[in-house]
């Protein structure tokens, strides 16, 4: 049994083994190298979540009952009653698809804030954290994964609106775009879940908060219904729900609707790096507890 | 040093640990070993005084120290919805060990740990012993110059226990790498460690090697009579007076391990 090349950069175990100080710069890199381990660790923690997903399907399953009880009851009622304005008279279950989706993607990342709290009782979170692997690398890994995890879950709810007659786009780049769309919607609510994560500090705690909020936000975004016929203030909050703009963008680019696509992404990435720095920087204090 | 709020875990410890040893951190629950341990492995700041790995200061260079640690936390912590094998590369990857030697390196560590059998069944159908040895195998990987085992054995039964030493030990030979570790058996300290200090209250009463430091006590004197010594105190009543956070932890792992 050998253990003779350890894999990190060349040289500094080496350095070390013959008792020679660390040279300053052996790991510090410049912005590169750091860009490349936070890609690497991205990487890492989506193959993670994959795995998971392969070894156990049943989460797939049990997840998509909800969204297809909201497409097939309250989205073939609505459709019949005509209550709900669509534009361009797009009938109201492919209105509602796009809604559901991100719904999907919603309640799926809410999930990463418990999960992160399970894995610091169970002492997974002190072991990844005493790897060179920096606070902010595991945290958009972890935000990611999620994305990854609610990009599945979309395809199986994609599936089943289409089985429900609902007609999506068929070109490629749309659909690749919607993804990408879903996946920043998922890391963001995954980041925003780890921070509240990082302030309440236990699990129980934890799932209160998230049944309290989780709702709230797909109430108060264009999920259900189009904006403009909320009252003022429901309006207003709508209009900084990050969750709106996700389905703004996931609804332009799967069934054609108007959007200001650039707005939707430039609110998406900017939530996302927010969600990232703040889950980050409480990263710390909940692994210290 | 280091506080939680008005409770201060790490008072003062002066420790220094020679390369190639295996050094014993021993006190009861609520010591303060495992708050030194996670200053040690980068996961808190002491709030006065320094800590250096191989004389890189633990502060300043953390994700340095980082790469030269193996760290095996108190609770049995391996990822039970994912395989043998993928807990192992999940750590080969945070590593940075290269694609190319990724798989040969996870299998090896695996079969080091005597674990190739049970190496593609998920993890949660594994015994705590096994559990352990595959943590092992995960602090393995990045062939660490300083494996750190906060109460390794703690919630084993005793077969489990002594094999886990007995890998331990294999380990040791092969690569001699520096071990440090915390306890409260006294009984495995003292089979097991080069040297050791006895902490208390956050404090480090006494340092040496087992026999040594019974040897102060005169013929027959066991490791519990030299903790009596020193503290004033056994093992038995500390834990009562101890801090709530270790204590809380290690019933967490209680109840992890039914």
């Amino acid at each position: 049994m050998t253990y003779a090349a350890p894999g990190a950069p060349p040289g500094d175990l080496a350095s070390t083994a013959s008792g020679e100080p660390f040279s300053a710069d052996s790991l510090s890199g410049g912005p590169a190298t750091e860009l490349a381990r936070l890609a690497s660790r991205v990487v890492t923690l989506c193959w993670v979540e994959l795995r998971k997903i392969r070894h156990d399907r049943t989460e797939l399953y049990t997840r998509a009952i909800q969204p297809a009880l909201w497409l097939l009851i309250y989205g073939e009622v609505f459709t019949r009653v005509h209550a709900i304005p669509t534009p361009k008279g797009i009938p109201y279950l492919a209105y509602l698809a796009p809604g559901i989706l991100a719904q999907s993607a919603l309640f799926i990342a809410i999930f990463y804030g418990i999960q992160i709290i399970w894995e610091r009782d169970a002492g997974v979170l002190t072991k990844l954290m005493v790897t060179p692997t920096p606070r902010s690398a595991l945290i958009t890994g972890k935000a990611f994964a999620s994305g990854v995890r609610s990009l599945i879950q979309g395809i199986v709810i994609v599936i089943i609106a289409a089985l429900l007659g609902v007609s999506l786009t068929a070109n490629p780049l749309k659909l690749i775009g919607a993804a990408l769309v879903l996946v920043l919607g998922s890391a963001f609510f995954a980041c925003l879940s780890m921070t509240i994560a990082g302030l309440a500090l236990a699990r129980d705690r934890l799932m209160g908060i998230g049944q309290a909020i989780t709702m709230p936000l797909f109430f108060s975004s264009s999920a259900l219904y189009p904006a403009k016929i909320m009252p003022g203030w429901l309006q207003a909050i709508s209009k900084v729900n990050p969750l709106s703009y996700e389905v703004e963008a996931l609804r332009g680019l799967l069934i054609g609707t108007s959007t200001t696509l650039w707005l939707d992404t430039v609110v998406l990435v900017g939530a996302t790096l927010a969600g990232i720095t703040a889950a980050s920087l409480l990263l710390p204090r909940l692994a210290s507890r | 040093m280091y506080q939680f709020g008005t409770h201060v875990a790490v008072d003062s410890v002066n420790l220094a640990i020679a390369r190639g040893e295996m050094f014993g951190l021993l006190g009861p629950n609520g010591a303060g070993k495992t708050t030194t341990i996670r200053m040690l492995t980068t996961l808190i700041k002491p709030a006065a005084g320094s800590v250096s790995v191989f004389g890189i200061n633990v502060t300043a260079r953390p994700m340095l120290v980082r790469r030269l640690i193996g760290y095996v936390p108190q609770a049995l912590s391996a990822d039970a919805n994912l395989t043998g094998v993928e807990n192992v590369e999940l750590f080969a990857r945070l590593f940075d060990v290269p694609r190319k030697s990724r798989k040969q390196r996870v299998d090896e560590a695996l079969e080091a740990m005597g674990l190739t059998d049970a190496a593609a069944r998920l993890a949660g159908t594994y015994s705590g012993g096994m559990i352990r040895r595959l943590e092992l195998a995960q602090a393995l990987i990045n062939a660490p110059r300083l494996l750190v085992l906060d109460e390794p054995t703690v919630g084993l039964d005793p077969i489990a226990r002594g094999v886990v030493w007995e890998y331990i030990a294999r380990l040791r030979e092969a690569h001699g790498m520096t071990v440090l570790m915390t306890t409260h058996y006294m009984d495995e300290a003292d089979a097991n460690c080069d040297r050791i200090s006895l902490m208390h209250r956050g404090r480090i009463r006494a340092t040496g090697s087992p026999a040594d430091l019974k040897g102060t006590l005169g013929e027959g004197a066991t490791l519990d009579d030299v903790f009596r010594h020193y503290t004033g105190d056994t093992l038995d009543k500390a834990p009562e007076e101890g801090g709530i956070r270790d204590v809380r932890r290690a019933r967490r792992t209680a109840r992890r391990l039914g």
